[in-house]
């Protein structure tokens, strides 16, 4: 009975935020949208936490002013340009595809192409074949063989 | 062919190491944004104290300061000398700060600032992009914001970005 009740107090902490109580819209569809909003948001305080997940004080202003912007109708992507405009780019936690950000989002799967394209190009050459021995070369490798013998 | 190919991980680690280096110079801080509103009309703004408005038409560094911070206290003995002996035209914004904490503050360190805004609830700190106070603003006379430095200003960074890029928008 402890195991599974301490269990499940894991499973809620691994499922925690920081929005408070107080600042939920009333309307859970509303709600909602804000919650998925705020995810994909980046808390400029401490740069690796959405502000959904973040403690700080500029994080909580900024739902809070995220949920003012969607309950007055602004659409998802309204209310994301609203902080883009702000704070830029950085702002969001999935960058745009764009010529700054072509590297990131294409260097990794470029690189593997290329490593790809390379082991099949050296595995479908293949080595060619060593020249054949000289006359003294055979001679030396017929004496070893006959010493073995 | 085979000799250029031996040649690869070694100009690959060259050009790491570089950027490496280059990334991690010592003045340099990652976690320092540019402004997205860099060269754009600074915010609207109309707090209780100041406006949009009053700053137009002057060149002027905008302070976003509080009580409450700490690296503030450790700025304002060089704002003061800003204000004093370079003359600079400081305006300062109260961010998210109780008036009468913020009186004391001003009483206590010295008021370098020609006019206030109380922005109480931090609503016009938000418009400006801020995300860590102190920062400071040049916004030149169109009210277009020039550039920002967030944390709290050093007497290097004063004599080396701050005054020249002021003196050089004033002399325009």
């Amino acid at each position: 009975m402890r195991t599974i009740a301490v269990l499940l107090m894991l499973l809620w902490a691994s499922v925690s935020n920081a929005v408070e109580p107080s600042e939920r819209l009333a309307d859970p569809a509303l709600e909602a949208r804000a919650r998925a909003v705020s995810q994909s948001l980046r808390c400029l305080v401490c740069q690796n936490e959405s502000i959904d997940e973040s403690n700080a004080d500029l994080a909580r202003d900024l739902r809070r002013l995220l949920r003012e912007r969607i309950a007055a109708g602004d659409s998802d992507e309204a209310a994301r340009q609203f902080m883009v405009t702000r704070y830029g780019n950085f702002v969001l936690l999935r960058p745009p595809v764009m010529a700054s950000t072509w590297v990131l989002w294409f260097g990794a799967p470029i690189a593997l192409l290329v490593v790809i394209a390379g082991l099949w190009i050296a595995r479908r050459r293949p080595a060619a074949p060593p020249p054949p021995l000289t006359a003294q070369e055979q001679a030396r490798l017929s004496a070893l063989l006959d010493k073995s013998e | 062919m085979r000799r250029w190919l031996a040649v690869l991980p070694v100009g690959a680690f060259i050009l790491l190491a570089g950027y490496f280096g280059y990334a991690l110079r010592p003045d340099h801080d990652p976690h320092e944004l540019p402004s997205a509103l860099l060269n754009r009309d600074m915010p609207a703004f109309a707090l209780p104290g100041l406006t949009a408005a009053n700053l137009k038409g002057q060149v002027v560094l905008v302070n976003i300061f509080a009580s409450w911070c700490a690296p503030c206290r450790v700025e304002h003995p060089l704002l003061m000398r800003l204000a004093k002996e370079e003359k600079a035209p400081l305006y300062g914004i109260a961010y998210k700060d109780k008036d009468a904490d913020n009186a004391r503050f001003l009483a206590e360190l010295g008021n370098p600032f020609i006019g206030i805004g109380y922005d109480r609830d931090g609503r016009v700190g938000i418009d400006f992009g801020v995300y860590g106070v102190p920062e400071t603003y040049l916004i030149d006379r169109d009210g277009r914001i020039r550039q920002r430095w967030v944390g709290p200003l050093t007497p290097a960074r004063v004599t080396r970005e701050v005054l020249p890029l002021l003196r050089q928008l004033q002399a325009k």
